[in-house]
């Protein structure tokens, strides 16, 4: 009950091409994030979905059913906003209500949906003031309430974390992944933080420039990415690519060794280099590496980590880890 | 910077605007309390003696008083009514993306540059004089016997012209109100099933409620003291049935030449203007906190 179905969707702003034919199956249940840095058309997208763009071509199916003419509120989908758009003269509950009341719920109704809305979200005590007197994750559970009570097929997230403080933030991102585990809705989030997309998403889209570049679990992505932009996106810190002016295969233009892939020796490796700022977190260091050929690397050490500022250091990657990708940015398979 | 020191020197800096505006009003203020209480007729040359609060009593019990006040009370309700209803469906109109809407914008707030007298006289003799009117063209042509506005209905008719010239100030003011609307709550509200009435009612009308309420109190203050297009067009008249408090006052000192009535009703004219303010603030004024 919350498949979506994309068929070579677009959409032109004017003349402007924001989304190029796009393909994507979202099952039932599934929770799928969309990431990508900012203008890559993925809120577009989402807005599309819930009718609130218009789709220039193609097709949207809910469950099946065309859905691509179909006024938002008849589309059976909840969404919430990055401004959370609460109603701010409604209380609480007035807020979680609106939906209800609009699709002409009785009274007695209304208030057990709110009531089990509210235990759900820790919202109980809250239910009779106005949005302006509560906190941001407060109104930011206010918004999910109000997405709730309709019981859509399924869930919107438009970057809902990004007004939030850090520790709040990874405390909503739990919350929203439990409501999924309890919930078992289909739900789609859109967010450019990949921290987020990696931690709650079933299934990641990464976008870039109007296309989705890559779909796949977390790890997928982590593993396999399939050319140089997903390598970079995906991971924190990023896959680091270093130049490889004549390769063995002819094809291989730069290599991608992700910082937790180093080796780090006092004495042999396959680069040399010189340690430069040291960040240390306690649980891990990072060092940043400047090598012979001028470029600078992300190298992860532990978090007792003896080097010092200038130490000259020699890095390796681990065997099986590293990426090799062409002049097009595309991997190369190396066949295990 | 809100240090002791600094808030004290902002104090001194304000003094000297301060004073100016107290002055201002308090001189004239005070000069009108004074005619207010002397007999001072501007026929009778001589001696002007006190005479107590018999100035007031003249002007509290004149029929024409109570007249001219409901009036008066009908001409501010009246045109804050209209401005208000037809100033919410303009910035709604105004709002929509349009062609040339930047310059349909600048025409609508035309007639409020208009000066009073110039608009009084277009709509009486352009609009509604009973002979060359484009209203008594228009009857004719429809097979009706014209209609002598300003003998007919006279406070109507004033209540027209004013309304349309601060119908633009309401427009204006409400339309930024609309354009300050956050734009995910109205979607938000299409995703939670809300029609374009419920839109209106539950999301867009409580938006608006501070800046109805500051147009409101803005245009009180102004709709008391309306009296150019009563002297333009009606004079008053016919009888007293388009006077309000400022016209009655005018006829007081400057038509009856008697200074000390017209003083002592523009003291009544202050009063009740404070009343009005009080029980306005009372009752919408919440509106503006928070």
């Amino acid at each position: 009950m919350g498949s979506i179905t994309l068929k070579q969707v677009t959409k032109n702003f004017d003349e402007v091409n924001v989304i190029k034919p796009l393909d994507l199956e979202i099952k039932d249940g599934e929770f799928i994030v969309f990431v990508g840095p900012s203008g890559c058309g993925k809120s577009t997208l989402l807005r599309m979905i819930a009718g609130l763009e218009d789709t220039t071509s193609g097709n949207i199916e809910i469950d099946g059913q065309d859905a691509t003419h179909t006024p938002p509120a008849k589309r059976g989908l909840a969404m919430v906003f990055q401004s959370y758009a609460l109603y701010p003269h409604m209380t609480v509950r007035n807020n979680i209500a609106f939906p209800l009341k609009r699709a002409k719920v009785s009274p007695a109704e209304i208030e057990s949906k709110i009531a089990n809305a509210a235990k759900i979200l820790n919202l109980t005590d809250y239910l009779d003031r106005k949005p302006g007197q509560l906190s941001g994750g407060q109104r930011q559970r206010v918004a999910i309430g109000r997405a709730i009570v309709r019981q859509p097929s399924a869930f919107l997230f438009d970057e809902p974390l990004s007004n939030l403080d850090a520790s709040l933030r990874v405390n909503m991102r739990l919350e929203i992944s439990e409501l999924h585990k309890s919930l078992s809705t289909t739900m789609i989030y859109v967010t450019h933080d990949q921290v987020e997309a990696m931690t709650m998403a079933d299934r990641i889209a990464v976008f870039n420039g109007g296309i989705i570049e890559q779909v796949g679990t977390p790890l997928e992505l982590y593993k396999h990415p399939v050319n140089e932009f997903v390598a970079g996106f995906i991971g924190s810190p990023k896959m680091n690519f270093i130049a490889v002016p004549q390769s063995e295969d002819k094809k291989t233009v730069n290599l991608g060794i992700r910082p937790e892939h180093f080796i780090i020796s006092q004495e042999q490796g396959t680069y040399k280099g010189t340690v430069g700022v040291i960040e240390h977190l306690g649980s891990e260091s990072f060092l940043h590496v400047t090598l012979e050929c001028g470029t600078t690397v992300t190298v992860k050490a532990d978090g007792d980590c003896p080097l010092q500022y200038g130490d000259a250091i020699f890095l390796s990657a681990q065997e099986n880890k590293t990426h090799k990708f062409d002049k097009n940015g595309l991997t190369i398979k190396t066949t295990l | 910077m809100a240090t002791t020191n600094s808030r004290t020197l902002a104090r001194f800096m304000l003094l000297p605007s301060v004073t100016l505006l107290l002055a201002w009003m308090i001189v004239p203020l005070c000069m009108t309390l004074y005619f207010s209480f002397i007999d001072y007729n501007l026929l009778v040359p001589g001696e002007k003696e006190f005479v107590g609060f018999l100035n007031y009593e003249f002007f509290l019990t004149d029929p024409a008083f109570f007249e001219s006040f409901f009036n008066t009370l009908l001409l501010v309700t009246g045109v804050l009514l209209i401005t208000i209803c037809g100033g919410i469906g303009l910035a709604i109109l105004l709002d929509q993306a349009i062609w040339g809407r930047n310059y349909v914008r600048i025409m609508v707030l035309a007639p409020f540059f208009v000066m009073p007298t110039v608009s009084a006289l277009v709509w009486k003799n352009m609009l509604m004089n009973p002979v060359n009117g484009l209203f008594a063209h228009f009857a004719i042509w429809l097979g009706f016997d014209p209609i002598d506005f300003f003998a007919q209905m006279p406070l109507f008719s004033i209540i027209i012209i004013v309304s349309w010239q601060w119908l633009p100030f309401a427009a204006l003011i409400l339309l930024t109100a609309i354009q300050s609307l956050d734009r995910e709550q109205l979607e938000a509200a299409d995703l939670d099933g809300a029609g374009p009435l419920s839109k209106f009612f539950y999301i867009v009308l409580p938006h608006l409620s501070r800046a109805v309420t500051a147009v409101i109190l803005i245009e009180t203050i102004f709709l008391l003291s309306i009296f150019a297009e009563i002297l333009v067009t009606t004079s008053g008249g016919p009888g007293y049935s388009s006077t309000n408090i400022t016209y009655l006052i005018y006829t007081q000192s400057l038509l009856q030449f008697d200074v000390g009535g017209g003083s002592a009703g523009g003291i009544v004219a202050v009063i009740i203007a404070n009343i009005v303010a009080i029980f306005l603030m009372r009752l919408i004024g919440k509106n503006l906190e928070g």
